[in-house]
Protein backbone atom coordinates (compact mmCIF):
# COMPACT_ATOMS: atom_id res chain seq x y z
CA UNK A 1 0.00 0.00 0.00
CA UNK A 2 1.03 3.65 -0.50
CA UNK A 3 2.56 5.05 2.45
CA UNK A 4 0.05 7.58 2.96
CA UNK A 5 -2.29 4.68 4.52
CA UNK A 6 0.40 3.95 7.46
CA UNK A 7 -0.49 6.02 10.81
CA UNK A 8 1.33 8.68 11.86
CA UNK A 9 3.81 7.55 14.78
CA UNK A 10 1.01 8.99 17.72
CA UNK A 11 3.02 9.74 20.40
CA UNK A 12 0.97 8.76 23.70
CA UNK A 13 3.62 10.40 25.79
CA UNK A 14 1.52 10.01 28.92
CA UNK A 15 1.69 7.39 31.84
CA UNK A 16 0.00 4.45 31.29
CA UNK A 17 -3.01 4.13 33.39
CA UNK A 18 -2.24 0.61 34.23
CA UNK A 19 0.98 1.41 35.52
CA UNK A 20 2.40 -1.24 37.72
CA UNK A 21 -1.18 -2.38 38.56
CA UNK A 22 -0.92 -6.02 37.39
CA UNK A 23 1.72 -8.12 38.73
CA UNK A 24 2.96 -11.73 37.10
CA UNK A 25 2.98 -14.42 39.80
CA UNK A 26 3.24 -17.69 38.85
CA UNK A 27 5.55 -18.70 35.47
CA UNK A 28 6.08 -22.54 34.00
CA UNK A 29 7.46 -23.89 31.10
CA UNK A 30 7.83 -27.53 29.44
CA UNK A 31 11.05 -28.80 28.31
CA UNK A 32 10.60 -27.52 24.07
CA UNK A 33 11.43 -30.76 22.30
CA UNK A 34 9.67 -33.64 19.67
CA UNK A 35 6.87 -35.05 22.19
CA UNK A 36 4.37 -37.00 19.97
CA UNK A 37 2.84 -39.01 22.93
CA UNK A 38 0.99 -35.86 24.07
CA UNK A 39 -0.29 -32.12 22.16
CA UNK A 40 -0.69 -28.60 22.94
CA UNK A 41 -3.28 -29.84 25.42
CA UNK A 42 -1.38 -32.05 27.48
CA UNK A 43 1.81 -29.66 27.34
CA UNK A 44 -0.50 -26.37 28.35
CA UNK A 45 -2.33 -28.57 31.46
CA UNK A 46 1.68 -29.21 32.40
CA UNK A 47 3.03 -25.89 32.21
CA UNK A 48 0.08 -24.27 34.14
CA UNK A 49 0.77 -26.62 36.86
CA UNK A 50 4.28 -25.99 36.70
CA UNK A 51 2.94 -21.93 36.86
CA UNK A 52 0.39 -23.01 39.49
CA UNK A 53 3.16 -24.32 41.68
CA UNK A 54 5.31 -21.41 41.47
CA UNK A 55 2.52 -19.29 42.55
CA UNK A 56 1.65 -21.24 45.07
CA UNK A 57 -2.39 -21.48 43.52
CA UNK A 58 -4.78 -23.91 43.02
CA UNK A 59 -7.00 -24.04 40.28
CA UNK A 60 -9.68 -23.77 41.49
CA UNK A 61 -8.44 -19.99 42.37
CA UNK A 62 -8.06 -19.26 38.46
CA UNK A 63 -11.13 -17.20 37.42
CA UNK A 64 -9.70 -15.61 34.26
CA UNK A 65 -8.20 -18.07 31.36
CA UNK A 66 -6.57 -17.18 27.88
CA UNK A 67 -5.61 -19.62 25.70
CA UNK A 68 -3.35 -19.66 22.39
CA UNK A 69 -2.74 -21.82 20.21
CA UNK A 70 -4.63 -24.82 22.25
CA UNK A 71 -6.99 -26.00 20.23
CA UNK A 72 -10.53 -25.44 22.45
CA UNK A 73 -10.36 -22.63 25.34
CA UNK A 74 -13.57 -24.71 26.50
CA UNK A 75 -11.71 -28.45 26.57
CA UNK A 76 -8.91 -27.07 28.66
CA UNK A 77 -10.67 -25.41 30.72
CA UNK A 78 -13.29 -28.87 31.83
CA UNK A 79 -9.51 -30.87 31.99
CA UNK A 80 -8.04 -28.04 34.40
CA UNK A 81 -11.71 -28.16 36.20
CA UNK A 82 -11.45 -24.22 35.84
CA UNK A 83 -14.39 -22.49 35.84
CA UNK A 84 -13.38 -18.58 34.87
CA UNK A 85 -15.46 -15.38 35.16
CA UNK A 86 -13.46 -14.05 31.89
CA UNK A 87 -12.22 -16.68 28.93
CA UNK A 88 -10.59 -16.16 26.04
CA UNK A 89 -8.62 -18.21 22.92
CA UNK A 90 -6.44 -15.32 21.02
CA UNK A 91 -5.63 -15.49 17.65
CA UNK A 92 -2.24 -17.94 16.13
CA UNK A 93 0.06 -15.10 15.25
CA UNK A 94 3.19 -14.70 17.89
CA UNK A 95 2.22 -11.02 18.02
CA UNK A 96 -0.73 -12.35 20.49
CA UNK A 97 1.51 -13.28 23.38
CA UNK A 98 1.96 -9.51 24.16
CA UNK A 99 -1.64 -8.81 23.30
CA UNK A 100 -2.87 -11.61 25.31
CA UNK A 101 -0.78 -9.84 28.06
CA UNK A 102 -2.34 -6.79 27.70
CA UNK A 103 -6.12 -8.08 27.24
CA UNK A 104 -5.11 -9.89 31.02
CA UNK A 105 -3.73 -6.59 32.36
CA UNK A 106 -6.97 -4.80 31.18
CA UNK A 107 -8.97 -7.81 32.73
CA UNK A 108 -7.71 -7.78 35.95
CA UNK A 109 -7.32 -3.43 36.01
CA UNK A 110 -11.26 -3.48 35.63
CA UNK A 111 -12.05 -6.11 37.75
CA UNK A 112 -13.37 -8.82 34.87
CA UNK A 113 -10.70 -11.30 37.07
CA UNK A 114 -8.52 -11.23 39.76
CA UNK A 115 -6.03 -14.23 38.69
CA UNK A 116 -5.51 -15.06 35.26
CA UNK A 117 -3.80 -18.12 33.90
CA UNK A 118 -2.26 -17.59 30.33
CA UNK A 119 -1.42 -20.72 28.48
CA UNK A 120 0.34 -21.33 25.23
CA UNK A 121 0.45 -24.59 24.11
CA UNK A 122 2.13 -25.96 20.59
CA UNK A 123 3.14 -29.07 19.09
CA UNK A 124 4.21 -27.86 15.79
CA UNK A 125 7.07 -30.20 15.72
CA UNK A 126 5.63 -33.35 16.09
CA UNK A 127 2.35 -32.84 13.90
CA UNK A 128 5.54 -31.28 11.50
CA UNK A 129 4.00 -27.94 10.91
CA UNK A 130 5.23 -26.23 8.00
CA UNK A 131 5.06 -22.67 8.25
CA UNK A 132 4.03 -21.88 4.33
CA UNK A 133 2.71 -23.69 0.87
CA UNK A 134 -1.06 -23.77 1.37
CA UNK A 135 -3.27 -21.82 -0.63
CA UNK A 136 -2.39 -17.97 -0.30
CA UNK A 137 -2.90 -14.75 -2.09
CA UNK A 138 0.65 -15.40 -3.28
CA UNK A 139 1.09 -18.62 -3.55
CA UNK A 140 0.46 -19.04 -7.70
CA UNK A 141 4.08 -17.16 -7.55
CA UNK A 142 5.57 -19.61 -4.39
CA UNK A 143 5.64 -16.19 -2.29
CA UNK A 144 4.78 -18.07 0.98
CA UNK A 145 6.57 -18.44 4.99
CA UNK A 146 7.36 -16.17 7.19
CA UNK A 147 10.50 -16.25 6.50
CA UNK A 148 10.71 -14.89 2.92
CA UNK A 149 8.78 -12.25 3.96
CA UNK A 150 11.47 -11.35 6.30
CA UNK A 151 14.31 -12.35 3.38
CA UNK A 152 12.23 -9.25 1.54
CA UNK A 153 12.63 -7.28 3.57
CA UNK A 154 16.46 -7.93 4.64
CA UNK A 155 17.71 -7.99 1.07
CA UNK A 156 15.88 -4.34 0.77
CA UNK A 157 17.98 -2.91 4.15
CA UNK A 158 20.78 -4.44 2.93
CA UNK A 159 20.14 -1.90 -0.30
CA UNK A 160 18.84 0.99 1.71
CA UNK A 161 21.89 1.27 4.67
CA UNK A 162 24.32 -0.79 3.13
CA UNK A 163 23.71 -3.32 5.65
CA UNK A 164 25.05 -7.21 5.43
CA UNK A 165 23.85 -10.28 5.75
CA UNK A 166 27.30 -11.18 8.25
CA UNK A 167 25.62 -8.46 10.89
CA UNK A 168 22.64 -10.85 11.37
CA UNK A 169 25.49 -13.03 12.68
CA UNK A 170 26.03 -11.17 15.17
CA UNK A 171 22.01 -11.32 16.66
CA UNK A 172 22.28 -15.26 15.95
CA UNK A 173 25.88 -16.11 17.84
CA UNK A 174 25.03 -13.84 20.88
CA UNK A 175 21.58 -16.55 20.75
CA UNK A 176 23.41 -19.38 21.07
CA UNK A 177 26.05 -17.97 23.48
CA UNK A 178 22.73 -17.84 25.79
CA UNK A 179 21.75 -21.22 24.93
CA UNK A 180 24.69 -22.62 25.84
CA UNK A 181 24.04 -20.85 29.68
CA UNK A 182 20.66 -22.40 29.95
CA UNK A 183 21.16 -25.93 30.42
CA UNK A 184 17.08 -26.59 29.21
CA UNK A 185 17.76 -24.42 26.03
CA UNK A 186 17.17 -26.75 22.90
CA UNK A 187 20.42 -26.03 21.65
CA UNK A 188 22.20 -25.95 24.77
CA UNK A 189 25.80 -26.86 24.39
CA UNK A 190 26.36 -26.39 20.18
CA UNK A 191 27.95 -23.06 20.28
CA UNK A 192 28.07 -21.88 16.79
CA UNK A 193 30.23 -18.64 15.10
CA UNK A 194 29.94 -16.27 12.55
CA UNK A 195 31.48 -18.29 10.23
CA UNK A 196 29.09 -20.96 10.81
CA UNK A 197 26.15 -18.72 10.62
CA UNK A 198 27.25 -17.43 7.02
CA UNK A 199 27.81 -20.67 5.65
CA UNK A 200 24.91 -22.52 6.61
CA UNK A 201 22.16 -23.54 3.86
CA UNK A 202 20.48 -20.84 2.44
CA UNK A 203 16.44 -20.99 3.09
CA UNK A 204 14.98 -18.01 1.16
CA UNK A 205 18.02 -16.33 0.53
CA UNK A 206 19.31 -13.63 1.71
CA UNK A 207 18.37 -15.82 4.82
CA UNK A 208 20.04 -18.73 5.77
CA UNK A 209 19.29 -21.81 8.35
CA UNK A 210 20.53 -19.95 11.58
CA UNK A 211 19.13 -17.24 10.45
CA UNK A 212 15.58 -18.84 11.40
CA UNK A 213 13.97 -19.60 14.92
CA UNK A 214 13.85 -23.53 15.73
CA UNK A 215 10.01 -25.25 16.18
CA UNK A 216 9.56 -27.54 18.81
CA UNK A 217 6.79 -29.01 20.93
CA UNK A 218 6.03 -26.92 24.26
CA UNK A 219 4.03 -24.68 26.43
CA UNK A 220 4.91 -21.29 28.43
CA UNK A 221 2.08 -20.23 31.35
CA UNK A 222 2.15 -16.93 33.03
CA UNK A 223 -0.36 -16.35 35.91
CA UNK A 224 -1.08 -12.69 36.49
CA UNK A 225 -3.10 -10.66 39.16
CA UNK A 226 -3.38 -7.63 40.96
CA UNK A 227 -0.02 -6.12 41.90
CA UNK A 228 -2.06 -5.60 45.30
CA UNK A 229 -2.71 -9.66 45.36
CA UNK A 230 0.59 -10.13 44.21
CA UNK A 231 1.98 -8.90 47.82
CA UNK A 232 0.70 -12.00 49.43
CA UNK A 233 1.95 -14.76 46.98
CA UNK A 234 4.84 -16.95 47.13
CA UNK A 235 7.19 -15.33 44.52
CA UNK A 236 8.67 -11.81 44.10
CA UNK A 237 6.30 -9.90 41.89
CA UNK A 238 7.41 -8.66 38.44
CA UNK A 239 5.16 -5.70 37.80
CA UNK A 240 3.80 -4.93 34.02
CA UNK A 241 4.95 -1.05 34.06
CA UNK A 242 4.32 -0.09 30.28
CA UNK A 243 2.74 -1.52 27.22
CA UNK A 244 2.78 0.23 24.03
CA UNK A 245 1.03 -0.41 20.61
CA UNK A 246 0.28 0.55 17.25
CA UNK A 247 -1.16 -1.39 14.84
CA UNK A 248 -0.57 -1.21 10.71
CA UNK A 249 -2.22 -3.34 8.41
CA UNK A 250 -1.82 -1.18 5.24
CA UNK A 251 1.00 -3.29 3.33
CA UNK A 252 -1.46 -4.84 0.64
CA UNK A 253 -0.63 -8.03 1.79
CA UNK A 254 2.96 -8.10 1.18
CA UNK A 255 5.99 -7.72 3.35
CA UNK A 256 6.08 -4.40 5.02
CA UNK A 257 7.92 -1.86 2.56
CA UNK A 258 8.85 0.62 5.97
CA UNK A 259 10.49 -1.95 8.37
CA UNK A 260 7.52 -1.38 10.62
CA UNK A 261 9.70 1.91 11.47
CA UNK A 262 7.15 4.40 12.05
CA UNK A 263 4.58 2.03 14.67
CA UNK A 264 7.88 0.59 16.13
CA UNK A 265 9.07 4.36 16.58
CA UNK A 266 5.22 4.79 17.65
CA UNK A 267 6.11 2.37 20.84
CA UNK A 268 8.94 4.29 22.20
CA UNK A 269 6.17 5.67 24.05
CA UNK A 270 6.62 2.57 26.20
CA UNK A 271 9.15 4.23 28.62
CA UNK A 272 7.07 7.57 29.88
CA UNK A 273 4.20 5.05 30.07
CA UNK A 274 5.77 3.54 32.53
CA UNK A 275 7.97 5.81 33.89
CA UNK A 276 11.34 3.87 33.25
CA UNK A 277 13.92 5.09 30.95
CA UNK A 278 16.10 3.26 28.53
CA UNK A 279 18.96 3.59 30.73
CA UNK A 280 17.35 2.39 33.22
CA UNK A 281 16.81 -1.08 32.18
CA UNK A 282 19.31 -3.65 32.21
CA UNK A 283 18.15 -6.46 29.74
CA UNK A 284 15.78 -6.62 26.05
CA UNK A 285 13.72 -9.45 25.03
CA UNK A 286 12.83 -9.30 21.37
CA UNK A 287 10.46 -11.24 19.13
CA UNK A 288 13.46 -13.24 16.76
CA UNK A 289 11.23 -15.29 14.72
CA UNK A 290 14.03 -14.57 12.24
CA UNK A 291 17.41 -12.47 13.00
CA UNK A 292 16.27 -9.01 10.86
CA UNK A 293 12.89 -8.80 13.61
CA UNK A 294 15.65 -8.03 15.96
CA UNK A 295 17.48 -5.21 13.94
CA UNK A 296 13.99 -3.70 12.64
CA UNK A 297 13.13 -3.67 16.87
CA UNK A 298 16.11 -1.75 17.91
CA UNK A 299 16.27 0.29 15.10
CA UNK A 300 12.45 1.42 15.60
CA UNK A 301 12.66 1.11 19.56
CA UNK A 302 15.65 4.25 19.23
CA UNK A 303 18.49 1.75 20.37
CA UNK A 304 20.58 3.09 17.21
CA UNK A 305 19.97 5.19 14.20
CA UNK A 306 17.66 3.50 11.21
CA UNK A 307 19.90 1.65 9.27
CA UNK A 308 22.69 1.43 11.85
CA UNK A 309 21.98 -1.72 13.49
CA UNK A 310 24.35 -3.50 11.87
CA UNK A 311 27.07 -1.16 13.32
CA UNK A 312 24.99 -1.35 16.55
CA UNK A 313 24.81 -5.51 17.04
CA UNK A 314 28.81 -5.62 16.53
CA UNK A 315 30.75 -6.78 18.36
CA UNK A 316 28.51 -8.78 21.32
CA UNK A 317 26.25 -5.88 22.50
CA UNK A 318 23.11 -8.50 22.76
CA UNK A 319 25.51 -10.70 24.91
CA UNK A 320 25.50 -11.32 27.94
CA UNK A 321 28.70 -10.30 29.77
CA UNK A 322 30.01 -8.88 26.92
CA UNK A 323 27.43 -5.65 25.69
CA UNK A 324 25.03 -3.02 27.27
CA UNK A 325 22.11 -4.95 26.18
CA UNK A 326 21.93 -8.63 27.13
CA UNK A 327 19.00 -10.02 25.03
CA UNK A 328 16.83 -13.23 24.95
CA UNK A 329 19.16 -14.91 27.49
CA UNK A 330 16.82 -17.72 26.82
CA UNK A 331 18.55 -18.43 23.73
CA UNK A 332 15.04 -17.01 22.12
CA UNK A 333 13.28 -18.30 19.29
CA UNK A 334 16.24 -18.81 17.34
CA UNK A 335 18.76 -21.15 19.87
CA UNK A 336 15.65 -22.31 22.62
CA UNK A 337 12.38 -22.47 21.20
CA UNK A 338 9.85 -20.75 18.81
CA UNK A 339 6.99 -20.36 22.03
CA UNK A 340 5.91 -17.36 20.01
CA UNK A 341 7.29 -14.52 22.20
CA UNK A 342 5.11 -16.30 24.96
CA UNK A 343 8.83 -17.99 26.49
CA UNK A 344 10.74 -14.56 25.96
CA UNK A 345 8.51 -12.76 28.29
CA UNK A 346 8.66 -15.68 30.76
CA UNK A 347 12.34 -15.48 30.32
CA UNK A 348 12.12 -11.77 31.54
CA UNK A 349 10.19 -11.90 34.67
CA UNK A 350 12.91 -14.79 35.23
CA UNK A 351 15.26 -12.20 34.66
CA UNK A 352 13.68 -9.96 37.37
CA UNK A 353 13.51 -12.32 39.94
CA UNK A 354 16.84 -13.72 40.06
CA UNK A 355 15.92 -17.18 39.08
CA UNK A 356 18.51 -17.25 35.76
CA UNK A 357 21.86 -18.86 37.30
CA UNK A 358 24.84 -19.13 34.63
CA UNK A 359 22.44 -16.55 32.68
CA UNK A 360 21.30 -13.96 35.25
CA UNK A 361 21.65 -10.66 34.20
CA UNK A 362 23.43 -8.76 37.20
CA UNK A 363 21.07 -7.01 39.30
CA UNK A 364 17.95 -6.80 36.70
CA UNK A 365 15.67 -4.20 37.68
CA UNK A 366 13.55 -3.93 34.54
CA UNK A 367 13.19 -5.43 31.30
CA UNK A 368 11.92 -4.24 28.06
CA UNK A 369 10.29 -6.63 25.30
CA UNK A 370 9.94 -5.61 21.84
CA UNK A 371 7.57 -7.30 19.17
CA UNK A 372 8.14 -6.25 15.52
CA UNK A 373 5.11 -7.09 13.06
CA UNK A 374 2.11 -5.59 11.56
CA UNK A 375 1.07 -5.56 15.46
CA UNK A 376 4.20 -3.64 16.69
CA UNK A 377 4.19 -3.89 20.51
CA UNK A 378 6.77 -3.03 23.37
CA UNK A 379 6.43 -3.51 27.53
CA UNK A 380 8.14 -2.64 30.11
CA UNK A 381 8.70 -5.20 33.59
CA UNK A 382 9.95 -4.27 36.58
CA UNK A 383 11.28 -5.86 40.40
CA UNK A 384 8.27 -4.39 42.67
CA UNK A 385 11.25 -3.72 44.74
CA UNK A 386 13.56 -2.04 42.60
CA UNK B 1 10.66 -25.01 -16.28
CA UNK B 2 6.96 -24.63 -16.93
CA UNK B 3 3.90 -22.38 -14.84
CA UNK B 4 1.38 -25.20 -15.38
CA UNK B 5 1.98 -26.85 -12.31
CA UNK B 6 1.75 -24.04 -10.17
CA UNK B 7 -0.53 -23.35 -7.44
CA UNK B 8 -4.01 -21.96 -8.44
CA UNK B 9 -4.75 -18.76 -7.39
CA UNK B 10 -7.64 -18.31 -4.80
CA UNK B 11 -10.41 -16.75 -6.80
CA UNK B 12 -12.99 -14.36 -5.14
CA UNK B 13 -15.88 -12.10 -6.08
CA UNK B 14 -13.37 -8.79 -5.80
CA UNK B 15 -10.23 -10.39 -8.00
CA UNK B 16 -12.00 -12.31 -10.44
CA UNK B 17 -11.80 -9.06 -13.54
CA UNK B 18 -7.65 -8.98 -12.29
CA UNK B 19 -7.69 -13.18 -13.47
CA UNK B 20 -10.15 -12.20 -16.29
CA UNK B 21 -7.87 -9.62 -17.90
CA UNK B 22 -4.65 -11.57 -16.67
CA UNK B 23 -6.28 -14.30 -19.60
CA UNK B 24 -6.11 -11.33 -22.13
CA UNK B 25 -2.82 -10.20 -21.57
CA UNK B 26 -3.88 -6.99 -19.41
CA UNK B 27 -2.90 -5.88 -16.19
CA UNK B 28 -5.54 -4.24 -14.16
CA UNK B 29 -5.81 -2.83 -10.94
CA UNK B 30 -8.55 -1.39 -8.65
CA UNK B 31 -8.43 2.89 -8.64
CA UNK B 32 -10.29 5.27 -5.96
CA UNK B 33 -12.79 7.73 -7.96
CA UNK B 34 -12.21 10.01 -4.75
CA UNK B 35 -8.30 9.72 -4.45
CA UNK B 36 -7.40 8.41 -7.99
CA UNK B 37 -5.14 6.05 -6.22
CA UNK B 38 -5.11 2.34 -7.42
CA UNK B 39 -4.70 -0.42 -4.87
CA UNK B 40 -4.31 -4.46 -4.90
CA UNK B 41 -5.05 -6.72 -3.58
CA UNK B 42 -8.72 -6.52 -5.27
CA UNK B 43 -11.03 -5.42 -2.68
CA UNK B 44 -15.09 -4.27 -2.07
CA UNK B 45 -13.13 -0.86 -1.19
CA UNK B 46 -10.93 1.72 -1.33
CA UNK B 47 -8.49 1.65 1.50
CA UNK B 48 -8.55 5.43 0.89
CA UNK B 49 -12.03 6.35 1.71
CA UNK B 50 -13.56 3.09 3.09
CA UNK B 51 -16.42 3.50 -0.04
CA UNK B 52 -17.20 0.91 -2.95
CA UNK B 53 -16.31 4.08 -5.37
CA UNK B 54 -13.52 2.91 -7.52
CA UNK B 55 -12.80 1.85 -11.27
CA UNK B 56 -10.67 -0.83 -13.18
CA UNK B 57 -8.55 0.59 -15.03
CA UNK B 58 -5.76 -0.96 -17.37
CA UNK B 59 -2.40 -0.46 -15.53
CA UNK B 60 0.74 0.60 -17.42
CA UNK B 61 2.22 -2.67 -16.54
CA UNK B 62 5.40 -0.92 -16.02
CA UNK B 63 7.44 -0.78 -12.45
CA UNK B 64 10.61 -1.27 -10.39
CA UNK B 65 12.34 -3.83 -8.50
CA UNK B 66 11.89 -3.39 -4.67
CA UNK B 67 13.55 -6.18 -3.42
CA UNK B 68 13.91 -9.86 -4.60
CA UNK B 69 14.16 -13.10 -2.52
CA UNK B 70 15.63 -16.52 -3.91
CA UNK B 71 13.30 -19.81 -2.38
CA UNK B 72 15.48 -23.00 -1.71
CA UNK B 73 12.89 -24.59 0.66
CA UNK B 74 10.40 -26.29 -1.15
CA UNK B 75 6.88 -25.60 -0.24
CA UNK B 76 4.11 -26.37 -3.29
CA UNK B 77 5.20 -29.48 -5.07
CA UNK B 78 4.21 -27.84 -8.68
CA UNK B 79 7.26 -25.94 -7.87
CA UNK B 80 9.82 -28.18 -6.99
CA UNK B 81 11.48 -28.34 -10.56
CA UNK B 82 11.89 -24.82 -10.29
CA UNK B 83 14.11 -24.52 -7.18
CA UNK B 84 16.05 -22.36 -6.62
CA UNK B 85 13.48 -20.10 -7.78
CA UNK B 86 13.10 -16.56 -7.26
CA UNK B 87 10.39 -14.34 -6.24
CA UNK B 88 10.59 -10.58 -7.11
CA UNK B 89 8.70 -7.74 -5.25
CA UNK B 90 7.73 -4.95 -7.62
CA UNK B 91 6.79 -1.41 -6.70
CA UNK B 92 4.00 -0.61 -10.25
CA UNK B 93 3.92 2.75 -11.43
CA UNK B 94 0.51 3.27 -10.21
CA UNK B 95 1.56 2.44 -6.65
CA UNK B 96 1.02 -1.09 -5.14
CA UNK B 97 3.31 -3.66 -5.31
CA UNK B 98 3.07 -7.23 -6.86
CA UNK B 99 4.89 -10.25 -5.65
CA UNK B 100 5.99 -12.18 -9.04
CA UNK B 101 8.88 -14.40 -10.99
CA UNK B 102 11.11 -13.31 -13.14
CA UNK B 103 10.90 -14.55 -17.32
CA UNK B 104 13.28 -13.17 -19.18
CA UNK B 105 16.50 -12.52 -17.23
CA UNK B 106 18.58 -14.60 -14.89
CA UNK B 107 17.98 -14.17 -10.97
CA UNK B 108 21.48 -13.48 -10.82
CA UNK B 109 21.52 -9.62 -12.79
CA UNK B 110 18.23 -8.74 -10.57
CA UNK B 111 18.95 -5.22 -9.24
CA UNK B 112 16.69 -3.15 -6.81
CA UNK B 113 15.52 -0.15 -8.68
CA UNK B 114 15.93 -1.71 -11.89
CA UNK B 115 12.98 -1.08 -14.31
CA UNK B 116 10.60 -3.70 -15.03
CA UNK B 117 7.99 -4.32 -17.07
CA UNK B 118 4.81 -7.52 -16.82
CA UNK B 119 4.76 -10.03 -19.55
CA UNK B 120 1.93 -13.41 -19.25
CA UNK B 121 3.63 -16.69 -20.09
CA UNK B 122 1.14 -19.18 -19.25
CA UNK B 123 -0.09 -20.45 -15.85
CA UNK B 124 -1.86 -23.07 -14.25
CA UNK B 125 -5.38 -24.96 -15.90
CA UNK B 126 -7.78 -21.87 -16.36
CA UNK B 127 -5.10 -19.14 -15.74
CA UNK B 128 -1.99 -16.66 -16.73
CA UNK B 129 -0.18 -15.44 -13.99
CA UNK B 130 1.66 -11.77 -14.66
CA UNK B 131 5.53 -12.60 -14.63
CA UNK B 132 8.07 -9.33 -15.26
CA UNK B 133 11.14 -9.43 -16.77
CA UNK B 134 13.45 -5.99 -18.09
CA UNK B 135 11.60 -3.39 -19.41
CA UNK B 136 11.37 -3.47 -23.01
Amino acid sequence: MPPDTHPQSPAIHLPWPLRDKVAFVGIGTTRYGNFPETDSYGLGCEALNAALDDAGLTPAEIDGLIVNRIPSYERFAEMMGINPQYCLLTEAPGRFSGVSLALAAQAIATGAAKTIALVYGNNGRSVRMLYGGGDSQWSPWGMTSPGAIHAMMWQRHMHDFGTKHGDLGEVSVAFRHHATLNPVAVMHGKPITLEDHATARPICEPLKLLDYCLINDGAVAWIMTSAERAKDLKRPPVLLSGYARQDCFAYGSAPADDYWYPTLSACRSVYDRAGIGRDDIQGLGIYDNFTPTVMFSLEGLGFCKQGESGDFVKGGTLRLGAGRWPTNTSGGHLSDSYMQGWGIIAECVRQLRGDCGERQIPDARAMQYICATHIAQSLILRRADA
Amino acid sequence: MTLSTRPKPLVDNWNKPFWAACAEGKLVLQRCKATGKCFFPPAPVSPFTGKPDWEWITASGRGTLWSFVIFHQSYFPGMRDELPYPVVMVKLEEGPYLLTNVEGMEPEDLKIGMRMSVRFPGGPEGFVLPQFGPEA
